[in-house]
């Protein structure tokens, strides 16, 4: 969500009728693009990959589709996948430096 | 109209009962254990259509709690002290996400020293969690708040929990009558529940994740909103219900012999029983001795000490806790109310710990030094009594030193 699009409310807003809770829906990347935080990043081998689909269950962040495509602008890096995957058709690549790429 | 003759805590069971309660979650701790049990042979013998949730502890019963109501389940539990104590993270939990549910506690003392008697020190330790507190004074007020609490707790204005608490032993194991109305009348007054928001797989929403500094401010003005807004609430549920049963408690307060009065005493649950027969003992004297008793202790009845207390010649507010290193809570609360708005002297005395008898006798001694105007300190405590052991026990610590 666009966290930094908003604005201080005026005081007297706070005087409205209504509740306001620690409610939140799920959207895409609600604290911005977390791609950024990777170290090491997964990388499939095309040729290794059965399509089992135990990446896809594994990954806690939803970043792996179930046609196995990983999304890296939100794949933190955690490697789960790479563990998980019985074939080792997923492998983890350190990030160059200074560029951590959000391809 | 059914007439029990009955200790408090099964009672309570009768009233969580009528309330239509969904789902029952709570750990049993002394003075507590029969409203659980009483539940448990009601849900046994297919008398309460209701989902009993046995649990490892206090904080699983509150989660449990928590878990129920989100998925929009009317909830109870019951507890008292150290329980309590062990709920307070979940306690804050329940508060921030803003899920409806009672639960009664009954009033016992903090250990140490290991004490299951009479002590308002367990609920006064939660005042700040933003759960509404509610004291009752008899079995009837206990089986009629419960039954009202649901309500208050469900309203769109307030979506607080709402504690109900009643002494320990005093009333928690007492014999004494309640009418309890018929299970049409109450859901005349208590509608099904209809939760403000729940959790819902084909309309995914989560509560209670990360607040930015940004978003959480709003929250605790939105919580503390509601508090100001259940003041009515809570006295439009007491007006209702005495149009259903003919009942009425009170709603913030309930004031004796309150009118006339140029001295007054403030105090909660069942001390403020207490109170009343000193309160008519001072009268029969001639001394014009009224009472306040604070049956909602948070929302905190401002304007009622205000009107109620603004003039008189002297009060004193009775404390069954101690905030250590200050003075007895409800009597900070009750100067906080008066402050700046009315000049009364005001007085506090801490009595009644751990399950202390409080005469009534006592009570008339503490007035009657107010009101001869020999009373020099602020806060007494007028039941403590030094004896041989607490001698001896000072003689070790020395010398252990």
């Amino acid at each position: 969500m666009a966290k930094k699009e908003r604005k201080h409310k005026a005081p007297e807003r706070a005087a409205e009728p209504g509740v306001i809770t620690t409610l939140s829906v799920p959207v895409v990347g609600s604290v911005g693009k977390t791609g950024s935080w990777r170290v090491f990043k997964p990388v499939k081998d095309e040729a290794r990959c059965n399509n089992c689909l135990l990446c896809w269950i594994y990954c806690p962040e939803a970043c792996i589709s179930k046609d196995i495509r990983i999304d890296y602008d939100y794949c933190k890096g955690c490697g789960i996948c790479a563990v998980e995957c019985p074939r080792r058709a997923i492998v983890m690549v350190k990030e160059e430096k200074g560029g951590k790429s959000s391809r | 109209m059914s007439r029990m003759v009955d200790i408090a805590n099964h009672i309570v069971a009768h009233a969580v009962k009528l309330a239509r309660v969904g789902v029952v979650s709570a750990y049993p701790i002394t003075p507590q254990t029969q409203v659980i049990e009483e539940i448990s042979r009601l849900i046994e013998s297919g008398e309460m259509d209701c989902e009993y949730i046995p649990v490892e502890s206090e904080h699983s019963a509150m989660a449990a709690l928590i878990g129920a109501a989100a998925v929009g389940v009317r909830a109870f539990s019951a507890t008292s002290a150290h329980g309590l104590a062990y709920m307070h993270e979940l306690l804050h939990w329940a508060a921030g996400v803003r899920l409806p549910m009672v639960m009664a506690n009954v009033n016992r003392a903090m250990g140490p020293g290991w004490n299951i008697w009479c002590d308002h020190q367990d609920t006064v330790s939660q005042r700040d969690t933003g759960w509404i507190q509610l004291y009752c004074a008899s079995h009837q007020e206990i089986a009629d708040t419960v039954i009202q609490a649901f309500r208050i707790s469900e309203d769109p204005r307030v979506i607080l929990p709402v504690m109900v608490n009643y002494d320990a032993f005093v009333l928690s194991h007492s014999y004494m009558q309640a009418d309890l109305p018929e299970q049409e009348e109450v859901d005349r007054f208590l509608p099904p529940f209809r939760s403000a928001w729940r959790l819902d797989v084909e309309n995914p929403l989560t509560h209670g994740s990360v607040i930015y500094p940004g978003d959480y401010e709003e929250v605790r003005l939105s919580m503390q909103q509601a508090h100001d807004a259940a003041r009515s609430v809570i006295a439009e549920a007491a007006e209702e219900y005495r149009g259903l049963t003919g009942r009425h408690h009170g709603a913030l307060v309930e004031a004796y012999h309150i009118e006339g009065a140029e001295f007054a005493l403030v105090a909660m649950g069942s001390l403020a029983s207490e109170c009343r027969v000193a309160v008519d003992a001072l009268r029969e004297e001639g001394l014009a001795a009224g009472l306040v008793r604070v049956r909602s202790y948070r929302p905190f009845p401002r304007e009622e000490m205000v009107e109620l207390l603004g003039g008189l010649k002297g009060v004193l507010v009775i404390d069954r806790d101690i905030s250590f290193g200050m003075e007895g809570a409800l009597y900070s609360d009750c100067k906080a109310a008066l402050y700046g708005r009315a000049e009364v002297p005001i007085f506090n005395a801490v009595a009644g710990l751990g399950g202390r008898d409080v005469p009534y006798t006592t009570i008339m001694d503490e007035m009657r030094s107010i009101v001869r105007g020999e009373r020099r300190e602020a806060v007494s405590w007028p039941t403590v009594c030094l004896n041989d052991h607490h001698l001896a026990s000072r003689e070790g610590m020395s010398r252990c030193g």
